[in-house]
């Protein structure tokens, strides 16, 4: 089977600074692949590539079979896309917010609320449909943005770090919905996350990128088997490929950022 | 092409839409955003009628300078709009939208309706506040057509230039900066608050050409003086002048996500 998401020599540039140093890989249809890396590593300015919000200064990559260039109409109704921070509106209700997502990805107007009504009871939010989002928890509302990525049916769902600052059974409530939309819907699952236990336990493949380059791709237990080491974590590996960076890491904004997410989902 | 033009203003209403309804449920901020105009009107407009001091064309102080603060709280509401892409760039609204197979322009429409809705809100006290204070309007259906008209592109034009500044702009602090300091030059470089013949030369060259003015004059003519030569002018001006500026910030403010 061809990849679903096909990356040949893709590289970004801002002015001196490369973003992105010339990285290919490609993704399996129906896979669970976790891009990894510390902050800064390119794995977002890659992911913003991938879902046509950034042009790449050279290479390509092509989602679902479309160039994510020349084709990116094709490209954005092919996925769903569940941005690091809250990204459903807290002053709409439930209802509304998928509403708006179905009517912007042009889902057929008698199917409209059929589906709406169907995504959230699938994700156990049945009761809650009138509700203005602002007054949901964090993991409800990350459960929204899965709702609303959905939608429209999607090939592939991008997640960027979708379970930061989401308290444990959050987390674990989170990943069992993905994990049954892959087996229902046969959705490929392409996501960046800080906590390896995660990308350990749900990844079929893991990718760790390092100053814009691709360090490791494999399935955690090939990383594992690189270090060298006896009985190693993924943290280990991680640390083995990125050259121990995690805590030297991360710019200001990033951090305000991440800490916001976290202070608001709380 | 049509078809594309079509699904501009579809997707443009959907999320014009979207944007009444969140005001729909939580209106405490048009009753706060009434406050100004109120003030404006009811002590400025009322101090500065009793001395008689600026030319009016033989109307009150206060009908004269009605059509200024309403265009006043108009664009006081478009001229922040920019402000909601920061926060929507922030909180990842904005590039789940951009993500979406919905066109530049319609996210740029969609804002400016709801511009211009708010705007219309805003007239409805106002005309309420100038029937409480006895200022003689001349409202028929066709002029109230022409205000909602004016209100709507002229709503447009300060959103769009919004959106570009906060393109460029980028933060929340710097674009709060910048509004601050554009928006009292645009309203008192105007026709606001006094008539144009009275500037100095180059003022008025700047008020020829602040887009304030024409909604100004547009808004005088259809409530005030019923004098409609200049109208379909005013309107040509405004509706070219957002046209222009929608395609600019369609063009310019996905780049705020970078």
């Amino acid at each position: 089977m061809s990849d679903i998401i096909d990356v040949k020599n893709l590289t970004k540039r801002f002015g001196d600074f490369t973003a992105v140093d010339n990285i290919s890989f490609g993704v399996m249809p129906q896979e669970i692949f976790a891009f990894l890396g510390p902050n800064g590593a390119g794995k977002s300015v890659t992911i913003k590539m991938l879902i046509t919000l950034l042009k790449p200064t050279s290479g390509q990559a092509a989602v679902d079979g479309y160039d994510v260039v020349t084709h990116s109409a094709d490209v954005r109704n092919a996925i769903g896309y569940v941005p690091q921070s809250i990204s459903v509106d807290g002053t709409l209700t439930a209802y509304e917010n998928l509403m708006l997502m179905a009517r912007l990805y042009e889902v057929p107007r008698k199917e409209r609320k059929t589906r709406i009504k169907e995504v959230l009871d699938f994700l156990g939010l049945g009761d809650h449909a009138d509700s203005l989002v602002r007054t949901f928890s964090g993991g409800m509302i990350r459960k929204m943005e899965i709702g609303q990525a959905m939608l429209h049916r999607p090939h592939v769902l991008f997640l960027d770090e979708p379970t930061t600052g989401l308290d444990p059974i959050a987390r674990q409530n989170v990943w069992q919905r993905v994990l049954e939309l892959r087996k229902t819907f046969g959705i490929t699952i392409f996501f960046s996350t800080q906590y390896m236990e995660e990308a350990d336990l749900v990844a079929d493949r893991v990718a760790i990128m390092n100053q814009g380059k691709i360090a490791v791709i494999g399935t955690v237990a090939e990383l594992k088997a690189k270090t060298g080491k006896p009985d190693a974590s993924l943290d280990d590996a991680f640390i083995y490929f990125t050259g121990n960076q995690l805590e030297t890491s991360g710019n200001f904004r990033e951090i305000r950022r991440a800490r916001k997410t976290e202070q608001r989902l709380h | 092409m049509f078809n594309y033009i079509i699904k501009t203003i579809s997707k443009s209403y959907i999320l014009a839409e979207m944007e009444v309804r969140k005001l729909l449920h939580d209106p405490t901020e048009l009753i706060s955003r009434a406050l100004q105009p109120i003030l404006w009107l009811g002590i400025f407009g009322e101090a500065l009628s009793k001395i008689r001091a600026i030319p009016t064309q033989g109307y009150t102080y206060l009908q004269f300078l009605t059509p200024g603060i309403l265009t006043q709280s108009v664009v006081f509401v478009a001229i922040f709009y920019g402000l909601y892409i920061i926060m929507d760039r922030d909180t990842g609204i904005l590039q789940k939208l951009l993500v979406t197979p919905t066109p530049r322009l319609a996210l740029v429409w969609g804002r400016m309706i709801s511009a211009g809705v708010r705007g219309l809100s805003q007239a409805i006290i106002i005309f309420l506040f100038a029937l409480i204070l006895r200022i003689q309007l001349h409202v028929t259906l066709w002029s109230l057509l022409g205000v909602f008209v004016i209100i709507m592109l002229g709503a447009g034009f300060f959103t769009g230039l919004s959106m570009i500044i906060a393109s460029i702009v980028k933060t929340r602090e710097r674009f709060m900066g910048i509004g601050q300091v554009i928006t009292q030059p645009l309203f008192f470089a105007s026709s606001a608050i006094y008539p144009i013949s009275i500037m100095p030369h180059w003022l008025q060259v700047v008020a020829n050409v602040n887009p304030l003015s024409y909604m100004v004059d547009g808004l005088r003519g259809l409530i005030i003086t019923g004098n409609m030569v200049q109208l379909p002018f005013d309107i040509l001006v405004l509706a070219v002048a957002t046209l222009i500026i929608s395609i600019i910030s369609a063009w310019m403010y996905p780049k705020v996500v970078i």
